[in-house]
């Protein structure tokens, strides 16, 4: 009998509803790992319960109005006044009737409330939802671990003292709450996708638990068109994250990319849900980059690529979520579907607007439409415009690699 | 539980609105402050005169020091509160939302410590 690993996977459902009993997330923390505690003590001994979470809730709990009593008996002494019943604060659940799938939902919400802190959301997710360590968070997000500590400390704080509510939000306010649960999730893949600075390359744990977590949302909200789309996106992504490297730990673009190596279930499940989200009609942000990763995927080789497609959907992203970074990708898809010349005409007018003049993939984009309009020495520029830019050493290889070739290419004295 | 709903603006902007356009804003402040109290959220609420007012003062060693002006110099000064009940942060942020300052300044949303009652 595995009672570890029954803890790892049960423990956020019954974190979720403790949370929801005694109202506190470090209270809650606390009982469960002492319930645990003495699951570990008992169950090799009387057998495992024959619903285990419910156990789980039920003795952590009973340990929380221990502990809430003798908190009161306290606070009456030291401010002269009644002690409350611990009953009040400390509910009876209905363990069997109540759905524990509602209270993930409620954690997920609260743990992603827009009142906290971005990166607390994220550290909060992880730890509460995920069941990492602090260590561990403090490790993915290259923090030291007390201030990864601290972080969590002030934002359990806040959802206390500001009584952010354990709730998932009415209807008329779900999607745009929904939209920030999501920003986290895909925070959460990228940082182990595409980290934003130092020499790491990759934290797949950190994708694991992103798709993990997208998972549970979108099997939690089954109609909600975005959940779905950010599922399928994160699996599409993820597909190819044994080809994106090669063996000496470098980049390799899409188009260069070993297609045998990418994940064939991801691929079919990502695009039938991406599929399934822009039939809805109702496709947004991730469901439309879902789609455009779908059609990557379905070309065998990087010549099969339907770039129109591409081209339509970056456009239609671009009108619904208009954004210098989706420009810079729909400019690159029309450079592929139309002519080189028409992608540079389109870069040309987003380097002039100045949005992007810290950001190192418009000089590289430019600089692959040039390679392959065969002007080399211009091509050399903007690459090396590129690597002044460029903040994360892997990209910096891919980059001078480049520079390299155009730099070897016939044409550059030109 | 008991939100103190901070709002600040841009006094120097607010001078640059039309007299017809501050009596708008003034109505529009009697008619929330009415609304929030028939729905039973309203505890108090004041507007303050503005900075040029403000005075600060210390007490170190015994002795008031008092300066002119504000504790700290910032784009958006303290123009005025409420004290609400709310039965959570989001109804707190929603009824601070409301407030017309919301729409050029910000509100500040802060929950009231719980303290043995003075008696």
């Amino acid at each position: 009998m595995d009672i570890g690993g029954l803890y790892k996977d049960e423990r956020p459902r019954a974190l979720a509803t403790l949370i929801r009993l005694v109202g506190d997330f470090d209270l809650a923390e606390e009982m469960l790992q002492e319930a645990f505690a003495t699951a570990l003590e008992r169950w090799p001994r009387d057998g495992v319960p024959a619903n285990p979470v419910a156990w789980l809730v039920s003795t952590a709990r009973h340990k929380a109005i221990d502990r809430l009593r003798r908190a009161a008996s306290l606070d009456a002494k030291r401010f002269e006044v009644a002690a409350r019943t611990p009953a009040a604060w400390c509910p009876e659940p209905d363990l069997d009737e109540e759905p524990l799938t509602d209270d993930r939902l409620r954690l997920i919400f609260t743990c992603c409330h827009p009142a906290l802190a971005p990166e607390a959301q994220v550290a909060l997710t992880l730890k509460t939802l995920c069941g990492l360590s602090v260590d561990e968070i403090a490790r993915a997000f290259l923090v030291p671990a007390p201030t990864m500590a601290q972080r969590l400390i002030r934002a359990k704080g806040k959802i206390r003292l500001a009584r952010i509510p354990y709730e998932v939000p009415a209807a008329d306010r779900l999607a745009e709450r929904l939209s920030g649960v999501l920003r986290v999730v895909y925070l959460v893949f990228n940082e182990g996708y595409a980290p934003t600075g130092g020499s790491g390359s990759l934290r797949p744990d950190l994708c694991v638990e992103a798709i993990r977590l997208a998972r549970h949302v979108h099997a939690l909200l089954p109609g909600e068109s975005e959940a779905a789309g950010l599922l399928a996106l994160l699996l599409l992504q993820d597909s190819r994250r044994a080809a994106r490297f090669d063996r000496s730990g470098d980049l390799v673009s899409l188009e260069e990319q070993d297609r045998t190596l990418w994940d064939p279930d991801e691929i079919a499940e990502g695009s039938r849900l991406a599929e399934r989200a822009l039939r809805s009609g109702r496709a947004g942000f991730y469901g439309l980059q879902a789609a455009i990763a779908a059609i990557h995927a379905q070309a065998v080789r990087p010549g099969d690529t339907d770039w129109r497609q591409i081209a339509i959907l970056y456009a239609l992203l671009l009108r619904a979520h208009p954004s210098p970074v989706v420009a810079l990708n729909h400019a690159a898809a029309v450079g592929m579907a139309e002519g080189p010349e028409r992608g540079l005409a389109l870069l040309d007018g987003l380097e002039r607007s100045g949005d992007l003049a810290r950001f190192h993939l418009l000089p590289a984009a430019k600089a692959d439409l040039l390679r392959r309009l065969g002007r080399s020495a211009e091509a050399a520029i903007a690459y090396r415009e590129a690597l002044r830019i460029v903040g994360n050493d892997v990209e910096r290889r891919y980059l001078e690699r480049r520079l390299q070739e155009v730099s070897r290419a016939p044409g550059t004295s030109g | 539980m008991k939100y103190l709903l901070l709002i600040y603006s841009n006094e120097a902007d607010w001078a640059n609105v039309s007299e017809a356009e501050q009596d708008k804003i003034f109505g529009e402040y009697m008619e929330f402050s009415r609304a929030i109290y028939k729905s039973g959220h309203y505890l108090a609420g004041e507007a303050l005169q503005p900075i040029a007012t403000a005075t600060t003062v210390r007490s170190r060693g015994g002795k008031p020091l008092a300066t002119d002006g504000p504790f700290a110099e910032t784009r958006e000064q303290l123009g005025g509160f409420y004290m609400i009940e709310a039965k959570d942060l989001d109804e707190a942020i929603a009824i601070g939302a409301r407030i017309p300052t919301a729409r050029t300044g910000c509100i500040e949303v802060r929950p009231i410590m719980e303290t043995p009652p003075v008696t």
